[in-house]
């Protein structure tokens, strides 16, 4: 269906080629996955398929690529509209007309089907992706799952023979990301469509691939296999591939039930032995202080914290920041409730839950952007609405969902500069901080230029330079690759270690496992559950991690314990 | 083009008998109501009860024309009721609809900057009643006829409340034009030709509320970096990347489009493309020509043929130059009998508003000097309630009721 026959693309400017000796078929019905690290150009192999590459994008392609026996060479993205649906990583830059129905039919429209014709397939696809009942939404209301679904949708109303979709669950939260893969399985199995996606989240998909197609590095040919085979050598893995690797196990497991029916030894080597702390640090309300290393080996002596002075003895332990009863109406709706939370110094709390559960808007009241409509928030004994910008970012910093809007000057050297003048800090404060998470950076290299995770470590170290004490994140993971996420994890762990505070909104389970004393779930603006991660995430089947799921009834959570335990 | 591929016909058993035998269920319809807010019954904004968008639009525009026809303030107020209570009854919950609000507001700042100009400025008209008066500012004498302060009486607020009120009813009958029937609804309506001009604008509107929102977003990413995100400077700095995003998400849109199949073109005979043009440019010409001789004193003879001509040939080359798209409509809203008693009432409004201020002007323009108290004569104030008829034959069924709250 999709053959790419010895293609290499080189983008204007670019002295090497982006991805080359790509040599692959995409047979007929089925769903190949397309993985690799950041940057190997998983994007640029997915816009050859519908020819935006090199038509929408400029530069050379080499070879040649077919789709249905058309070639890409001759035929213009919109020429092969009627083969190749393409969704984007941002399904809001994909939509042109504002309501859900409109936007089924604006392909098929483009394509000049039938009225008639049309009317059916709109009805088919709102009834095939569960869309029937938010027809008539503006589309700039529906939750990131429905924006998703509806994308998808768009691109499916013409009947196309093939889906190109990037990273189409990364943005989504577990449930919704389920959602999301139900209704490409269906696609695949009941329709005979075939899909080639790229993601990083291969703990989500990797188990509904036929075959993956890995690029391993830049520039480097890809390798074709079945999953099993291919995730044995692969440089990203999901930690179900981790703890099949660490066991031993051959074939390799790709779905928790296949993990679960092997790991009987493997329980039974476990019995006895009780996980190490997946979060190294402080076990909130344990202590009364919480317990620092004693001689902490720490990237960031730059970024310790003074012990608190309060050393005497005390009955309440030192809190970072609070929240009582805090209540925020957004519009016409509640997006908070009688929400109560407190953050120790040291601590790090994942707060999870649906897309549009009122995690942002809890981190936003927290660092000020928020307005409480009713309780009280209280961050470092200020309340952070009424304290000026510029004493606010000594109290609390928040790296947001898109990393790149803290950032405002054209060279990294710049930006630095300006976050040093902005936090008061010494010179040179902010550059130090970005050559210890960022090594190897130039000064002249411009913010638009680094990858998502470099971008994630630039902003973070312009939040650091104030040295908050409480620092918060929104999806830091968006976008990560399994290799950016681990160096964020070491970043994280070792803040906490000199003494932050950290708060994280995410929908990574994996990334909450690994980092997070404490989770707290939040559903339709309310706190449901908030406790140790171990016994949050282990009773609750859509934030359960992999690792937890395969060793039931034990209490591992991530491969690593795993690891040490049995070392 | 219209193909049906294969999984065309199995796409219909996928949809009907194989959903529910599929491997994993969708667990859409569980959580389709993220929120659990139960909501009102909704109105389809696919126009109420399927009244074609130009007949809200000629209704509208009908009652603004019929306002601009009288000063007396009871017909305004009359005139400006029966156009809210429509726009109340019929207008569909979709975001353009919420833009009546912002509309009446307009209104309502138009109405106070007349008056606030006609105490500060001064007004030619003759007044007897002095209210107050306000010192006057020494002008120098190349800025004669103008008055700042001085005298302010009965008479020259009057007319000035008259006639701000006059510009504020043609403001909220817009208003009401833009909640009833949205402006890409209209553009939906445009021949084949211009269809993709039509989308050109649409983009651009729903581009607006995104830089609205990316603004917001940047400055509240000042807070973050510690430096004030009010006052002019704050907005100055996001300025820039707030650009820099809208640029970059129009290039992803365009891509998307294109990846979608804008602008697929049919083949067309070259006859067919020679004629489109020659039709489209002789139009053109022919447009010029007349209303030149219609304007000209000597033209009187042949203006107007040769400007209907002109019209006549231009139509023509648009719709034969809609062959070369091959779209088609999906849901075109159609013109029925609704739709002829919607833009008829307003018609009918119009006319009769227009008939009765050549008739009584007396009556229609209320005297200021001498103060009149202003009465509703009974005529014009019955043609106005005929504005009303769409509010009782359009009136939406209230279809689906659907649980959820937009966001």
């Amino acid at each position: 269906m999709i053959r790419f026959e010895d293609v290499s693309v080189t983008y204007d400017g670019a002295a090497e080629p982006t991805v080359r000796g790509v040599d692959f078929e995409v047979p007929e019905g089925e769903l190949v996955l397309l993985v690799g690290p950041s940057g190997v150009g998983k994007s640029t192999v997915l816009g050859a398929v519908s020819g935006l590459v090199p038509h929408f994008t400029g530069g050379t392609l080499r070879g040649r690529v077919t789709v249905a026996g058309r070639d890409t060479r001759t035929h213009k993205p919109r020429e092969l509209a009627d083969v190749v649906g393409t969704v984007g990583q941002d399904p809001l830059s994909h939509f042109v007309t504002d309501t859900v129905e409109d936007e089924l039919a604006y392909g098929m429209e483009s394509l000049g089907l039938a009225p008639d014709v049309m009317r059916r397939r709109v009805e088919e696809t709102l009834d095939l992706l569960g869309l029937a009942d938010l027809r008539d939404r503006p589309i700039a209301t529906l939750s990131g799952g429905q924006q998703q679904r509806v994308a998808i949708g768009s691109v499916l109303t013409p009947h196309p023979k093939a889906l190109v979709l990037d990273e189409p669950t990364s943005a989504l939260d577990p449930a919704a990301a389920e959602e999301v893969l139900a209704v490409l399985q269906r696609l695949v199995h009941d329709l005979g469509t075939t899909v080639l996606m790229a993601e990083h989240r291969l703990e989500r998909v990797v188990q509904y691939a036929d075959q993956v197609v890995l690029l391993p590095a830049p520039g480097a040919a890809p390798t074709i296999g079945a999953p099993a085979d291919l995730m044995a050598v692969s440089p990203v893995y999901p930690p179900v591939v981790d703890l099949g690797r660490l066991a031993g196990w051959s074939p390799l497991p790709l779905t928790v039930r296949d993990a679960r029916r092997r790991a009987a030894d493997l329980r039974e080597r476990l019995t006895g032995r009780e996980p190490a702390p997946a979060a190294p640090g402080p076990a909130p309300g344990t202590t009364a202080a919480p317990a620092r290393p004693a001689a902490p080996r720490t990237l960031f002596p730059l970024l310790r914290r003074r012990a608190p002075r309060d050393t005497g003895p005390t009955d309440t332990p030192p809190v970072v920041a609070e929240a009582r009863a805090l209540a925020v109406r957004r519009g016409r709706v509640q997006a908070l409730r009688h929400v109560h939370l407190t953050v120790a110094p040291g601590e790090t709390i994942a707060l999870m839950g649906r897309n549009g559960a009122g995690k942002s808007t809890l981190l936003g009241s927290l660092v000020g952007l928020v307005e409480p409509s009713g309780g009280q928030v209280r961050v470092g004994g200020a309340v952070p609405h009424r304290t000026p910008p510029r004493d606010l970012v000594r109290r609390v910093g928040l790296v947001p969902q898109e990393p790149r809007d803290l950032l405002y000057a054209d060279t990294v050297a710049a930006e630095c500069a300006a976050a040093d003048r902005d936090a008061q800090a010494a010179p040179g404060t902010c550059r130090a901080l970005v050559s210890e998470l960022l090594p190897g950076v130039a000064d002249a290299t411009h913010p638009r230029d680094l990858s998502e995770g470099q971008r994630l470590a630039l902003a973070l170290a312009v939040v650091l330079t104030a040295r908050p004490p409480l620092l918060l994140l929104d999806e830091p993971t968006r976008g990560l690759d399994y290799g950016a996420k681990a160096r964020l994890v070491t970043v994280l762990r070792e803040l906490a270690a000199a003494g932050h505070a950290i708060v994280l909104a995410t929908h990574d389970v994996e990334l909450a496992a690994e980092l997070a004393h404490r989770v707290v779930l939040l559903a339709e603006g309310e706190v449901i559950a908030d406790g140790p991660t171990a016994e949050v995430v282990v009773s609750s089947p859509s934030y359960a991690p992999q690792v937890t799921k395969i060793l039931a009834p034990h209490r591992w959570l991530t491969v690593a314990q795993v690891r040490e335990a049995l070392a | 083009m219209r193909r049906t591929p294969g999984w065309a016909r199995s796409g219909l058993r996928g949809a009907r008998g194989g959903a529910r035998t599929s491997v994993r269920g969708v667990p859409g319809a569980a959580r389709a109501n993220p929120r659990g807010v139960p909501g009102a019954a909704r109105v389809n904004p696919r126009g109420a009860a399927g009244v074609h968008a130009g007949a809200w639009w000629l209704w509208a525009l009908a009652l603004g024309t019929a306002a601009t026809r009288t000063t007396n303030p009871l017909l305004l107020a009359l005139l400006l009721t029966v156009s809210g209570y429509v726009v109340v009854t019929c207008r569909p919950d979709t975001p353009s609809a919420r833009s009546y609000t912002a509309f009446v507001r307009l209104a309502l700042a138009v109405l106070l900057i007349r008056l606030v100009f006609a105490v500060a400025l001064g007004s030619p008209i003759p007044g007897t009643h002095v209210l107050v008066t306000l010192p006057e500012v020494p002008l120098p004498h190349w800025a004669q006829g103008i008055r700042l302060g001085g005298r302010v009486t009965a008479e020259a607020l009057v007319f000035a409340l008259y006639d701000g009120l006059k510009l504020a009813t043609l403001l909220v009958c817009v208003g009401a034009a833009n909640a009833l029937a949205a402006p890409a609804r209209l553009l939906k309506s445009l021949p084949g030709a211009l269809y993709e001009m039509g989308v050109a604008v649409v983009v651009a509107l729903t581009f607006a509320p995104h830089l609205v929102a990316d603004g917001r977003r940047l400055r509240a990413a000042r807070r973050l970096r510690g430096r004030p995100d009010r006052g002019v400077r704050g907005l100055l700095h996001v300025g820039l990347p707030v650009l820099q995003g809208a640029l970059e998400r129009s290039v992803a849109l365009a891509a998307a489009m294109d990846a979608r199949g804008y602008g697929r073109t049919a083949e067309v005979a070259p006859a067919v493309r020679r004629t489109t043009a020659a039709l489209t440019l002789g139009g053109l010409l022919g447009v010029c020509a007349g209303t030149y001789g219609l304007l000209t004193a000597e033209g009187g003879t042949y203006g107007l043929p040769v400007l209907l001509a002109g019209v006549a040939a231009a139509l023509a080359g648009l719709r034969l130059g809609g062959r070369r798209s091959p779209r088609t409509r999906y849901r075109p809203d159609t013109w029925n009998l609704r739709s002829c008693l919607v833009a008829g009432a307003g018609a009918a409004v119009a006319a009769l508003l227009t008939l009765a201020a050549a008739r009584d002007p007396e009556a229609l323009h209320p005297g200021v000097v001498p103060l009149t108290a202003p009465t509703l004569p009974l005529w014009p104030a019955a043609a106005v309630l005929l504005g009303l008829l769409p509010a009782f034959a359009a009136a939406p069924t209230p279809a689906r009721t659907s649980p959820e709250e937009p966001s």
